[in-house]
């Protein structure tokens, strides 16, 4: 019998070098599936094993995963994108522009992490109403939405610190604007506005502030709690599904929906 | 004996209590500590922004009844029948530089769509809003005429209403 692909595929499996990278080795056993799940450190996040419902389409519309896959895109472009990025006030605008019509593929990376972020903000929302209107949300899964709440703001503020590093007029403005609002903070707006910006209005400090805070302190804060987030999902009982549900904790999300009929008191 | 010990424990720190409280106490020290330091440092102490005190050249150069915008500095310079007077342009909504509108007699805000008066009439001053999400009216800034009679405005510094500065 010839050898097909599959078969050198599973040799290179048997081999001492892959068995040292992936130790679970070849095998289609449940075991062998599971172990391969288990010790890779991305996958361990997961569960070894998931009901199929909790697979389908219609059970979370792929909307969490694919937010993460424009995260993944808006890191990818932005490592690229920063080649070529000066976050200096004479050279910001230049560079964008040179990114445009200079460097090699630069108009498609930059609308490339442009159209991911609006797909991003957009994605985590349709998620976000996807769980809250399915009840996803309820106990036991309370604090990975909690999780998924502050995700939402990095997003939303990942998206504020980048608005500013073109250095245009839009640019400028939203971001006096913006940072304008946290003027009305009660008290300490004053204070915010100043540590935010570096200064009283916005300047060269704001712009390095703003790289930094859109190039490492909020992506950073993100992946922690991307991380998390996968986490929980496994410690939380896998996705929501609501056939899959345990009887008590189906009990309790219908009770939360449906009225409660109140038994009759015996008579004595 | 054995209810005397008891009580003596129950009084005094154990050694792994102490420790663990020495410990606690240390640290909610050090995380004050950095919380400060962390403060200072973001704040920084020397700004390399525009001066807020700018001169705006001789009062000749502004005619009777004129409001005269210096983009750069974000404010008017207007010389009314009453006098000088130097009006704030950033807007007290979000902080959008606001436009003279000469056709309208009006200050307008091109953001959210506030308006000012420029002009004083009974009812409002210059500065006043005339509609719009702004809060407050445009601020009137300190002005006066140096040694060598030039125009001098601190965009730091606001002043009550309708004090004008007479040449």
């Amino acid at each position: 019998m010839p050898k097909t692909l599959a078969n050198y595929f599973d040799e290179l499996r048997q081999t001492r070098i892959w068995r040292s990278v992936f130790r679970s080795g070849s095998g289609t056993s449940t075991l062998h599936r599971s172990l391969a799940i288990q010790q890779n450190v991305f996958l361990h996040l997961f569960s070894t094993k998931v009901r199929k419902r909790m697979m389908s389409f219609s059970a979370t519309w792929y909307l969490g995963t694919l937010t993460f896959g424009t995260f993944l895109i808006l890191v990818l472009t932005g490592v690229l994108l920063m080649l070529y990025y000066h976050p200096s006030v004479p050279q910001a605008y230049a560079d964008t522009k040179d990114l445009q019509f200079v460097v090699s593929s630069g108009m498609f990376l930059r609308n490339l992490h442009r159209w991911s972020a609006h797909a991003m903000v957009f994605l985590v929302f349709a998620h976000m109403f996807k769980v809250f209107y399915r009840g996803a949300y309820r106990p036991p899964r309370e604090f990975n939405w909690v999780i998924g709440v502050v995700l939402l703001l990095i997003t939303l503020l990942l998206s504020y610190t980048g608005y500013l590093l073109p250095w245009d007029q839009l640019a400028f403005w939203a971001i006096t604007v913006g940072s304008n609002i946290a003027l009305a903070v009660p008290l300490l707006g004053q204070k915010i506005h100043f540590l935010l910006l570096g200064g009283n209005a916005v300047n060269a400090n704001a712009l390095l502030r703003f790289y930094v805070l859109h190039c490492v302190t909020l992506p950073l804060a993100a992946v922690v709690l991307i991380a998390v987030h996968f986490w929980r999902i496994r410690k939380d009982g896998g996705l929501y599904v609501h056939q899959s549900e345990p009887a008590r904790a189906k009990a309790a999300a219908d009770s939360a929906t449906a009225q409660v009929e109140i038994p009759k008191p015996e008579a004595k | 004996m054995d209810e005397k010990h008891n009580q003596t424990e129950s009084q005094d720190l154990s050694r792994r209590t102490f420790f663990a409280k020495l410990g606690i106490g240390s640290l909610s020290i050090a995380a004050a500590g950095t919380a400060a330091f962390s403060y200072q440092y973001l704040s920084p102490n020397v700004l390399y922004e525009p001066s807020p005190v700018i001169n705006a050249g001789k009062p000749e150069s502004y005619p009777l009844d004129s409001v005269t915008q210096d983009v750069n500095s974000g404010i008017y310079i207007i010389h009314s029948q009453e006098g000088f007077f130097a009006l704030q342009a950033v807007c007290t909504h979000l902080g959008c530089m606001t436009t003279w509108k000469q056709e309208l007699g009006i200050i307008a805000c091109p953001c959210h769509g506030s308006k000012f008066y420029v002009h004083s009439e009974d009812h409002h001053k210059p500065g006043d809003k005339i509609e719009g999400p702004a809060p407050k009216p445009l601020p009137w800034n300190k002005m006066w005429i140096n040694d060598d009679g030039d125009l001098m405005v601190d965009r730091s510094t606001e002043i009550p209403a309708m004090q004008f500065v007479r040449v």
